[in-house]
């Protein structure tokens, strides 16, 4: 196994006496996919939230090991944290949402490279086409804005500016969710190359447990803030262990007509908490 | 073949835009048959929603029906074509929310805010039903029961905010079954919804559906919804009907490469490690922008193939036994 890119201990997340994150643990190793799986209210966005020192957690730790080496996410200042931000970067959910609706694309992904001040302004624009060619948009939209897009056009600008920056860890947040089926399926394709080509490291929060099977290795599947089972997605969907996870399992809608939807009731999950505790 | 319900006949919807005349559906036709659940497919543009809003009537400001007949025949009265009634007739208002009535999507914004659960759901009753408002209260009471609400009186006084996403959704579908409609249209109705909480309302309209015995059309993106819920189902794209036929024809033995697309498309059933299939590739040559009239192949049976071309299948697939 590749050496780790980022270690989580015991990392916690209470607003005021809500827990939304209870003692979370895991090891993400590079240029591999970690899934996180949960119902709405489960802690995956606040978890991520924390990872990327979003939110400051409650305790725990975060290290991520950048180019100068493992560093303490959750103890640096913020101005120590710049340099590690281009390190990190997320793709998000609604790519509607998510562009500046009064910038062209080229203002889009030239911006990250101007707030880290990097290269004069040939080189930045040269960065941007690469970055272009690398999610397969021509040229051509520049100097178009946001609103001349489809959902899937979108997102591979909101991927190109994600990307722009060289990042390892790319945090994708129901990044794929809102999209088409087929429009879906070019977009994961886009991910996978780009994680073979640039080796870049994935964590995949997802509802869609189908979406998580076909691109993650690993999986975090969490239910009221913790983790309830974890390890490699091929052994979690063949032999799910725990309760909450077969419940989650059983829930997915077979597009097989033949084989009946048979969700377990959510009864079984009740020695799931106490077991916990 | 049961009786239809509805029949939906060379449909046409066209809107208003800045550019000019944008066409929504372009001869839509296909049977919503009696006590089963019609599914209607397809990606986003493909008219699924445009057409559920024909038949209530609700076509936004710009849009305008510029062809074609929805026939309903309705179990007591005689059977007209809703996209001839003028807005003062007063079967239009009888349509809406009494014979058919919608599910919608965000259960949230389909709810009013402002309005106690109890007098959204009587509501409906006291436009509909020549009733008492206890008597209303008491059949609200009765339908949130049946759509798993029932152990507690005072859901009645509370507002939509006080409850989760799905208790919501099971409200919206009580406000829509409330009045017994013949015809329940739900339009994408667990997309926002939580997998569990998904797989919890589909059975519960399903079983709804077989205890009223009523006819559902259902509209949705997800192969994988329309595999567990539907009797027969309908493939749209870009405003035309692909390919219809029951549930298990369309999704075993589709015959138009779009369906076979789509239903290659759908991830977590590629091998691992394998690329997915993009619709594309998969229609290869194939021109989806070329309208096809759709051949009928037997009862509900049809497709929107070149002729010689969808016969030629349909004969290859009996020889296997496959239809």
């Amino acid at each position: 196994m590749s050496e780790p890119l980022l270690k989580v201990s015991h990392l916690s997340k209470r607003f005021d006496n809500f827990v939304a994150v209870d003692d979370v643990s895991f090891t993400l190793p590079s240029a591999r996919t970690l899934g996180i799986v949960g119902e709405s209210g489960s802690g995956k966005t606040t978890l991520i939230r924390c990872v990327l020192r979003a939110l400051q957690p409650s305790s725990g730790e975060v290290e991520f090991r950048g180019d100068d080496g493992w560093q303490r996410i959750d103890q640096l200042s913020d101005k120590a944290l710049v340099p590690l931000r281009r390190e990190m970067q997320m793709i998000f959910q609604d790519p509607f949402a998510s562009l500046n609706p009064r910038m062209t694309v080229g203002q889009i992904l030239e911006e990250p490279l101007i707030i880290h001040r990097l290269g004069d302004k040939a080189t930045r624009r040269r960065t941007v086409l690469e970055m272009l060619d690398r999610v397969q948009m021509p040229h051509s939209v520049l100097s178009r804005y946001p609103h001349a897009f489809s959902g899937g056009q979108r997102q591979r600008i909101g991927i190109a500016r994600a990307l722009i920056l060289k990042p390892s860890l790319v945090v994708c947040d129901e990044s794929v969710s809102a999209l088409d089926v087929s429009v879906q399926a070019q977009i994961i394709n886009l991910l996978e190359d780009l994680q073979r080509d640039l080796g870049l490291t994935y964590i995949f929060v997802s509802h869609d447990l189908s979406v998580v099977r076909h691109i993650c290795d690993d999986l975090l599947v969490m239910y009221h803030g913790k983790v309830v089972e974890s390890g490699a997605v091929a052994s979690i969907y063949a032999a799910p262990q725990q309760p909450y996870t077969r419940l989650l399992l059983s829930a997915i809608p077979s597009p097989d007509p033949d084989i009946a939807l048979a969700p377990l009731p959510r009864s079984t999950i009740a020695e799931q908490s106490s077991a916990g505790d | 073949m049961i009786a239809p319900l509805v029949s939906i006949k060379d449909l046409s919807v066209e809107f208003r835009t800045d550019t000019g005349i944008a066409s929504a559906l372009t001869g839509v036709s296909f049977d919503i048959p009696r006590g089963q659940v019609t599914a209607v497919v397809g990606e986003s543009g493909s008219g699924k929603s445009v057409t559920a809003n024909c038949i209530m009537r609700l076509l936004a400001a710009s849009g305008r029906v510029s062809g074609g007949s929805i026939e309903l025949f309705p179990a007591d009265q005689s059977p007209f074509d809703v996209i001839a009634l003028k807005p003062s007739d007063s079967r239009l208002h009888d349509l809406r929310g009494g014979l058919v009535s919608m599910v919608f999507q965000e259960p949230m914004t389909a709810l009013s805010p402002v309005h106690t659960v109890g007098d959204q759901v009587s509501e409906a009753i006291l436009s509909h039903r020549d009733v008492s408002r206890e008597e209303s209260q008491q059949r609200a009471m009765t339908m949130l029961q049946r759509v798993g609400l029932g152990e507690d009186i005072a859901l009645l006084e509370r507002y939509p905010f006080e409850l989760s996403g799905g208790m919501r959704q099971r409200v919206v579908i009580a406000m829509a079954l409330v009045c017994e409609p013949q015809l329940l249209i739900c339009d994408e109705p667990t997309t926002a919804l939580d997998v569990t909480i998904q797989a919890e309302i589909l059975q519960l309209i399903r079983s709804l559906q077989q205890e009223l015995d009523n006819a559902v059309l259902f509209i949705t993106h997800d192969l994988g919804v329309v595999a567990q819920i539907a009797h027969n189902v309908v493939v749209m794209y870009q405003g035309r009907v692909l390919e219809t036929g029951t549930v298990r024809q369309v999704l075993k033995t589709p015959l138009h490469p779009y369906t076979r697309g789509l239903i290659a498309a759908i991830p977590g059933q590629a091998r691992l490690g394998q690329r997915l299939p993009t619709i594309e590739q998969v229609v290869g040559d194939f021109d989806l922008d070329e309208p096809h009239p759709l051949v009928p192949l037997s009862a509900g049976r049809s497709v929107a193939l070149p002729t010689q071309d969808a016969q030629a299948r349909l004969k290859a697939q009996m020889e296997r036994g496959d239809v």
